[in-house]
């Protein structure tokens, strides 16, 4: 290491720094603007101290958005971290390798593909009356099922997570084929000599060995899925009523179509919370798993 | 050696044999069973991006009454009347982003790098933890300060009200990734260099640039792949059409073509391929840069 003028390392790192400020700024600012009421046009900021979270708490299209994040968190967690593990699994196995560069390509291709084009394509799939979904479940007879899935209340958050599911199973695999490659060949190779059978093997050796994969994977999953917006905002708009709604959408709507930004801010704040508590939960996992 | 496996294929009436061809029978059965499963999931995934393709060659009654079919004539004309009703503009500002934010991440991320890996200093460890912490906090939670910042500092409705946030949430990720490859480079290079009387900034542009090629690269694709597809500052900061981005410009496009199903499927398309055509030429580099830094 070099000892030279004292400023010289923070020269190099001044440009780094004044872009950070960027992402810490408003962190801090946001919790602020939380405690007033104000809007982009009026100049004046009326502080509130902590009404806006006492009347959050009290929204029920707040709980409507926040029960909808959690179900696209357990939904994509069983989908995408399950799923994408198996996949991955299957892909990595030694019968199938020969073919599993086509496959794995495929299954990434939708992650490189951006929300806004997935989803406007997928509302020409779900269009009730000349959709695919709709066209090929009458075509397989089953003609009940073809529901409007947008357009109706009860379907329409399942028809959105199931987009986001489309886009990102292939990327949790992906991860999973990274980390199950690193596992000694020989591992499986005892398993083999040993009689064990596919299931075990992946059961016994597999899960174990990618267990810090799947740590990853559940805060990456967990994250995507409180933060989530281009989907919902795109298919639904968060609708019918408030149906689809999720914390982002909810926060972007109070803040710029009802300019009510310190009540939106405190959704922000909401938001805040829950991905720190995830990020301080991946934080203690990861150092207990360093002291094993 | 392998053992050479003529033996599976050859009808000998031994009994142990009929054993052996019955277990095999259901071993084949399985594999059929499991690359069934593949290609199912193969064709809902690579089904909806070809049906995408190939019905941006139709009209729209094509679309409507002949969904699963190849089109009648091929209509090109519907990729020149997207590219002209819009996509040209969207796509030549995503370049300008995308390229800007590109150039300005890995500049500022290579001279920060540079500072964290060779000196010693105060706060080192401060601004390490500052990036790691980066990492974890969502642009969503900004969102309204971001706005008000970007107004004050009046470049809202510019493409740098897109560009600066994009860099200050792309460096702390691309700041590690490269540290991390930086702190691989041999000493003895460094100090040679020295010797020869290349200063400090000389040594960054002589001897880490150049030997850090893989991991730029992998952080240039990293950052342009995020670019060219982040939707929610794209719609907020940019009001103006003729300078909104394809995510962004998309959602305009989609309003003002409605009956147009064709033409908008063109479009989607045309937004989709670079990203696409950089990932199917790079995708070594693109698995390292998701791998090592897990992060979408």
């Amino acid at each position: 290491m070099i000892k030279p003028d004292k400023f010289v390392p923070y020269l190099y790192l001044l440009p780094a720094l004044v872009f950070l400020l960027l992402v810490y700024i408003p962190i801090f600012q946001n919790i602020g603007d939380s405690m007033y009421n104000w809007s982009t046009f009026s100049p004046d900021k009326a502080f509130v101290g902590m009404d806006n979270y006492f009347t959050l708490f009290k929204d029920p299209v707040f709980y409507e958005a926040l029960k909808n994040n959690i179900l696209y968190a357990v939904i994509s967690i069983v989908f995408q971290v399950f799923g994408g593990l198996i996949i991955a699994a299957v892909l990595e196995d030694k019968l199938i390798r020969k073919f599993s560069p086509i496959f794995r390509t495929v299954y990434f291709l939708p992650v490189v593909v951006s929300m806004t084009v997935i989803a406007l394509l997928f509302s020409f799939f779900y269009n009730p009356e000349v959709g695919l979904l709709n066209q090929f479940l009458k075509m397989i007879g089953l003609n009940n099922l073809a529901l409007p899935w947008l357009g109706d209340s009860e379907t329409a958050i399942y028809a959105v997570i199931a987009v986001s599911q489309w886009q990102s199973i292939g990327y949790i695999a992906m991860l999973y084929i990274v980390s199950i490659q690193k596992i000694s060949p020989e591992l499986y190779e005892a398993a083999e000599m040993d009689g064990a059978n596919k299931i075990k093997t992946f059961f016994h050796i597999t899960v174990p060995a990618t267990k810090e994969m799947t740590f990853v994977a559940v805060i990456l999953t967990l994250t995507g899925a409180f933060t989530v917006f281009n989907e919902p905002y795109i298919l639904t708009g968060g609708g019918p009523g408030t149906s689809s709604e999720v914390l982002s959408t909810y926060l972007y709507k109070t803040a710029f179509s009802k300019d009510m930004m310190g009540y939106a801010s405190a959704i922000a704040t909401v938001i805040l919370i829950i991905t720190l508590l995830i990020s301080l939960v991946q934080m203690k996992i990861f150092k207990t798993g360093k002291e094993d | 050696m392998e053992m050479p496996k003529s033996t599976i294929g050859v009808p000998e009436l031994v009994v142990e044999d009929l054993e052996y061809a019955r277990k095999r029978k259901t071993y084949n059965m399985r594999i059929a069973l499991v690359y069934a499963g593949l290609i199912a999931y193969f064709l809902v995934v690579a089904y909806p991006l070809l049906w995408m393709v190939i019905s941006s060659f139709k009209s729209t009654e094509e679309i409507f009454n002949h969904s699963w079919s190849l089109p009648h004539t091929w209509l090109f004309e519907n990729y020149v009347t997207a590219w002209n009703s819009g996509i040209s503009s969207y796509f030549l500002n995503s370049v300008m982003v995308t390229g800007m934010t590109c150039m300005l991440t890995v500049l500022v991320s290579a001279l920060g790098a540079y500072g964290l890996s060779r000196f010693d200093f105060r706060g080192k460890a401060f601004i390490l933890v500052i990036c790691l912490g980066g990492l974890m906090l969502s642009p969503q939670v900004s969102l309204i300060p971001l706005y008000n910042i970007i107004q004050k500092l009046g470049i809202y409705n510019t493409h740098w009200a897109l560009i600066l946030p994009y860099v200050a949430y792309r460096i702390p990720l691309t700041i590690l990734l490269i540290r991390a490859y930086f702190l691989s480079i041999p000493k003895e290079l460094e100090e040679a260099a020295r010797l020869d009387g290349c200063t400090n900034l000389g040594i960054l542009f002589r001897i880490f640039i150049p030997m850090s090629k893989p991991i730029l690269l992998t952080t240039v694709i990293l950052t342009a792949y995020y670019t060219w597809n982040e939707f929610m500052f794209a719609i907020i900061f940019i009001d103006d059409d003729s300078l909104r981005t394809i995510p962004a410009g998309l959602m305009q496009f989609r309003d003002a073509l409605q009956t147009d199903w064709g033409v908008l499927l063109s479009g989607l398309t045309i937004s989709a391929a670079p990203i696409v055509i950089l990932f199917l030429f790079m995708q070594k580099y693109f698995i390292r840069g998701i791998a090592s830094g897990s992060v979408k």
